[in-house]
């Protein structure tokens, strides 16, 4: 006998969909489940689910922004009600955008951050290693300013933190 | 206020009162990348401003939130040291300013981030990271204008001659600072002193500039001993708060 498999997702992997579609303002091509602000979702004892979220720099202006397509996309789904808690230990780390993150980051035009690694960042557009930083500041907190010597283009690099 | 919310205030100040003088660059600065390089510090320093004024409210327990404790104390209620407040003058002087304070809060956040006390030492491992990048900021100019043109050279000498002494409330411990020592939530200021003169001299002969003589000091800035340029700070910082109590946007 073939033992029936539920495929209706279950409270928490349905949170965890609604959340993979909350984008970050900053860089639409990304959702806070890519960047690994989304630290944990659970259900508590009073049946409410608690999303846990981290913030990425202390000073980010997105992050209330998140918040509120957070809860958006949550109500959305139907699965009120819930909790948001913000999380700040352990700190948030570049190294928690995930795989699938860093090939969008680099598909939008972004060079994902490489962790300890010496060598100049790959130029989005194409790909040569010849590359400065011009500024470790960029549009938000989040990117660097760096320029290409072969293709002449500027371009922004996720900072490694 | 207990101790340890005013411990967690003197943290605070000095990140809030220092991101809005970098503020003030903003639209003034040399070049673009420095205006979004100064820019961008100060958003940083007052996301951790607010992140411990949040928790300076929690632990006074009065109900107080982190806007109020910004916008709605007087001078003498803020705790910053004095070397925080001061004008930004030319960039030479807003990077001396800087390098002094973000080697300051790189030795004490690393110190912090093992605070007996969770959620002061969770703020500080956040913001280290930060921190990390502003002295990487401010070092390299200093670099370039320290080791560039006779003019950039005496402009930041003058600048250090005129900050260091003011560099010395910094690591000057009273009880308070004292009372946290003991409690393990804070490190010694003499072993935060020692690792700051260390990274400090290091750069300044990097930067072929002259170490200032020590010279005695007596404004206190972290009992609420401001020099005049607060008030004035304050008076643009607080002026919409004042004029429409409660605003938002």
């Amino acid at each position: 006998m073939v033992t029936a498999v539920s495929m209706v997702p279950t409270r928490v992997e349905a949170a965890w969909q609604a959340l993979s579609s909350v984008e970050d303002p900053e860089l639409p091509a990304l959702s806070i489940v890519d960047l690994g602000i989304v630290r944990s979702v659970a259900v508590e004892s009073d049946n409410a689910l608690n999303i846990a979220l981290t913030p990425t720099y202390s000073g980010c202006p997105a992050t209330e922004v998140i918040h509120v397509s957070v809860m958006r996309a949550l109500t959305a789904a139907g699965l009120a009600p819930f909790r948001l808690h913000t999380m700040l230990a352990p700190a948030w780390s570049s190294d928690w955008i995930s795989a699938e993150g860093r090939r969008k980051l680099a598909a939008y035009g972004i060079a994902p951050p490489e962790r300890g690694s010496d060598r100049p960042p790959a130029c989005p557009r194409c790909a040569s290693l010849e590359t400065d930083c011009i500024s470790e500041f960029g549009s938000t907190p989040c990117k660097a300013l760096h320029r290409c010597r072969d293709c002449l283009e500027p371009f922004e690099r996720f900072k490694c933190i | 206020m207990s101790a340890a919310a005013s411990y967690v205030l003197r943290l605070a100040d000095l990140s809030l009162v220092l991101g809005q003088r970098l503020g003030e660059w903003i639209g003034h600065a040399p070049a673009i990348e420095e205006d979004l390089g100064l820019a961008n510090t100060a958003l940083d320093l007052i996301g951790q401003a607010r992140l411990l004024l949040a928790y300076a409210g929690e632990i006074e327990g009065r109900g107080r939130s982190e806007d109020d404790l910004a916008f709605l104390r007087e001078q003498g209620e803020f705790l910053n040291p004095v070397l925080a407040e001061q004008p930004n003058g030319d960039f030479g002087q807003t990077i001396v300013r800087q390098v002094l304070i973000d080697a300051f809060q790189l030795e004490l956040y690393e110190r912090l981030a093992t605070s007996a006390d969770a959620r002061l030492a969770a703020i500080a491992a956040k913001s280290v990271k930060e921190t990390r990048y502003h002295f990487r900021y401010s070092a390299g100019w200093l670099m370039r204008l320290g080791d560039g043109t006779e003019e950039s050279r005496a402009r930041v000498q003058s600048a250090l001659e005129k900050f260091w002494p003011l560099t010395v409330e910094l690591f000057a411990e009273d009880d308070l600072d004292r009372a946290m020592a003991e409690a393990g939530v804070a490190p010694r200021l003499d072993e935060v002193r020692a690792a700051w003169i260390l990274r400090i001299e290091a750069l300044l002969a990097e930067a072929t500039l002259t170490r200032p003589a020590d010279r005695t000091y007596s404004w206190f800035g972290k009992r609420g001993q401001h020099s005049e340029h607060l008030g004035y700070m304050l008076a643009e910082m607080q002026h919409l708060q004042r004029a429409h109590p409660g605003a938002r946007w």
